[in-house]
């Protein structure tokens, strides 16, 4: 595919994270952060939520596995979460976290739950959304191109 | 060179030569503290301070904000006292220590009270805004930050009243509280005695139109508020 052609498919697939709601305009925030004295700067704040969060989803499984489950730990984690999905403009996992927070509230382990899974959900959702972003904007560079600025 | 006792305050003198047609926002050398325990977001703080030519130091928790200060009780500071802090910047909910338990440390300590210390957090409760108003906090941003939350902050805090051609660092507040002061020249810190006459004018035009301002009793009893107006008295 040649670069403009690369470069229109970029515009409309970012065009349709936003519509879709997967990213906010926080995410476009970040997109603004980048220049040439940072190009990476969206991969590498990117590349970080997806380790945290994995890390997070993992120590989730764990607490709401346990015979007793300290929903304060939960929620702790669920904030964090929470936090960092706000940060990066993943408006979805976001939003799904919000959800849990309320269950954790409630101390309702199935409630919670299904949360989790509802934010594994949507997190893997926007990783391979976020994933074939970047890997648009690989191509449009080796190809030669400029990576356009949408939003 | 005349100003040569003002160099000797600046790490990084290069940044002065040719200072004519610089702007603010490029050539003053802020040093922010930015404190975050989620990694994330301390990525995005850091940059976002960057990006408004801020020196930045980034830590992940209360107790090493304190040991980075030189104000934690068990380490002791090793030789930072050099090291200049302009702003503070922490997070609300982080474990170990919070946002309010290190702003109420740093309002205690004498060295680092003036510091301007804002609040971030992703929770905008109001109990809490004012809780940390009320301790002493410059500002409390609502999470996620944005780069014109960074902005208006660098420019209310350093922004307009920066003394052309000394490009020193020159925090708003101290500034005003200054002006009042500057008839009694052997009061004044050294920094504000070399102010050239030029600046003070444009500061003296401020606490006029605030003694006459109609302000609401409201907004003067607001801690921020206080901050501002109490050295405007004339």
């Amino acid at each position: 595919m040649e670069v403009g052609q690369l470069q229109r498919k970029f515009v409309d697939y970012t065009a349709s994270l936003f519509c879709e709601g997967f990213l906010d305009e926080q995410f476009t925030q970040l997109q603004q952060l980048q220049d040439e004295s940072n190009p990476d700067f969206v991969v590498e704040v990117v590349s970080l939520f997806f380790e945290d969060t994995e890390k997070l989803l993992n120590d989730l499984t764990r607490a709401l596995d346990q015979q007793s489950v300290d929903f304060k730990k939960v929620d702790a984690h669920v904030h964090q979460l929470k936090g960092s999905s706000s940060s990066i403009g993943a408006q979805r996992v976001r939003n799904a976290c919000i959800a849990f927070r309320n269950f954790c509230e409630e101390q309702n382990t199935d409630a919670c739950s299904k949360c989790l899974l509802q934010v594994k959900q949507e997190y893997s959702l926007v990783k391979n959304k976020l994933d074939t972003l970047f890997r648009l904007e690989q191509q449009i560079v080796e190809a030669g191109g400029a990576v356009p600025m949408v939003g | 060179m005349a100003r040569d006792g003002m160099f000797s305050r600046w790490r990084r003198t290069e940044k002065f030569e040719g200072m004519s047609g610089l702007s603010p926002s490029d050539c003053h050398d802020v040093h922010v503290l930015a404190v975050d325990d989620s990694l994330v977001d301390r990525k995005v703080i850091e940059r976002l301070l960057k990006i408004t030519s801020c020196k930045v130091t980034a830590v992940d928790s209360g107790r090493r904000a304190l040991q980075f200060l030189g104000l934690d009780e068990e380490k002791s500071s090793v030789g930072f006292d050099g090291l200049k802090v302009d702003l503070i910047i922490t997070d609300y909910c982080m474990p170990g220590m919070t946002g309010y338990e290190l702003l109420k440390k740093i309002k205690g300590s004498s060295t680092f009270r003036e510091v301007p210390v804002v609040i971030m957090s992703s929770e905008n409760v109001l109990a809490r805004i004012d809780s940390c108003l009320e301790e002493g906090a410059e500002d409390f941003i609502v999470k996620p930050v944005k780069l014109s939350d960074v902005k208006r902050l660098k420019d209310y805090m350093f922004g307009e009243d920066l003394i052309q051609g000394e490009g020193q660092v020159v925090n708003k507040r101290k500034l005003q509280e200054a002006c009042e002061i500057s008839s009694s020249p052997s009061s004044s810190p050294p920094s504000i005695s070399s102010l050239s006459p030029l600046s003070s004018q444009s500061l003296s035009s401020s606490p006029s139109p605030r003694s006459s301002s109609p302000s609401s009793p409201s907004s003067l009893d607001s801690p921020t508020r206080r901050l501002k107006m109490t050295n405007c008295d004339t």
